[in-house]
């Protein structure tokens, strides 16, 4: 028997676009900014958080934080000390957080009581790059002690980020980092990509930092205002 | 490895689009991978022959088309290939460009399908 072509011409995270695209919309309704931080594990990425979270408090923001972990809410219970919301997604094994775990996490919270939200993706720089989460803005983490070359390894996942963030920079001479090669690589996968250097630690930086957020979050709701 | 993940929706979609047509198998499936879209086209491969098991598709070819990165070079006006990416450079002018217009695909092109026959009950 002669088999038959069947067209599909579908891409194969349909559904998870179709789910991000609404979760999309009910940010705006909600006038939610949303950033999806994602990084290899061992960046700094929740003491990065734990200290944004803070200080965006201090300032009178109302932020929150969701945060993907394999297994533990150890990550989660250490934000939990900024006092403000925060939520646990455990992926039992996923290595990626997808936008149906994300709208499942979101039930219990009355959206339009926040001002911004975090989503901590799992470490991993691979699988993330391909789920939209409906966020505004995607931010993925170089740490001075990964190595320059990261970007080439995972072009992926830089291309699609909206901005770097260069963590704990407080150890970039210990580490020899090469300020030149990491900027030419990481230009080499997204040209004139935003970065902000960083150190949670000392402080350093962090003022650029929240003011790159303030800045897209200002155009977020030009854009996105009725 | 979210290629399992892939896989998955994958099978899920194909199964889909056949609900409700007479019963067949799949024996053929076209993907199509762009080389920036961070997927692994043999680690997804290995996760297609163990998600087909036992399903319409178990036993199916899976055919991958690999699409090069192609960005839109400004100094150039025009689309350019990219054999090699990265660096998103354009190969003739070595401009930089963000402009990616090819290459992050992640797609379900088509399938092939044998219709089976419906054995026909003996009368006694
Ligand atoms: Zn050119």
């Amino acid at each position: 028997m002669t088999p038959r072509i069947v067209e599909l011409r579908q891409g194969l995270l349909k559904k998870n676009d179709q789910i991000a695209a609404s979760l999309r919309l009910r940010f705006r309704d909600a006038g939610l900014f949303v950033v999806n931080l994602v990084s290899s594990p061992g960046t700094g990425k929740t003491l990065l958080l734990e200290r944004t979270l803070s200080a965006l408090k201090a300032r009178g923001g109302r932020p929150a934080a969701l945060v993907g972990d394999l297994e533990t809410d150890r990550d989660a219970q250490r934000l939990a000390r900024s006092g403000v919301p925060v939520r646990q997604i455990q992926t039992h094994g996923i290595c990626h957080l997808d936008a149906d775990m994300v709208a499942r996490h979101l039930d219990a919270w009355n959206l339009s009581s926040l001002d911004v939200l975090f989503i901590e993706n799992v470490g991993n720089l691979v699988c993330t790059s391909s789920y939209d989460l409906g966020e505004s803005c995607r931010v993925a983490l170089l740490s001075v002690t990964e190595g320059e070359d990261k970007p080439l390894k995972y072009p992926g996942i830089y291309n699609s980020a909206d901005a770097v963030v260069l963590t704990k920079i407080d150890l970039a001479e210990i580490c020899e980092f090469d300020r030149d090669a990491a900027h030419t690589h990481l230009f080499d996968v997204r040209p004139g990509v935003r970065l902000i250097e960083t150190s949670a630690k000392t402080g350093e930086g962090m003022e650029d930092w929240l003011a790159f957020l303030d800045d897209r979050h200002q155009a977020h709701r030009s854009a996105t205002a009725p | 490895m979210h290629e399992l993940s892939i896989a998955q929706a994958l099978v899920q979609q194909v199964s889909e689009a056949l609900e409700g047509s007479v019963p067949c198998r799949v024996t053929w499936v076209r993907l199509r991978i762009g080389a920036f879209s961070g997927v692994a086209t043999e680690a997804l491969a290995f996760c297609f022959e163990v998600v087909t098991r036992d399903t319409l598709l178990e036993g199916s070819t899976l055919e991958i088309e690999s699409i090069p990165v192609a960005i839109r070079c400004e100094r150039c006006q025009r689309e350019v290939e990219l054999p090699e990416a990265p660096p998103l450079r354009c190969p003739i002018c070595d401009t930089p460009s963000a402009a990616i217009v090819r290459g992050k695909e992640l797609e379900v092109e088509s399938i092939e399908v044998e219709d089976q026959k419906i054995p026909r009950m003996e009368q006694h």
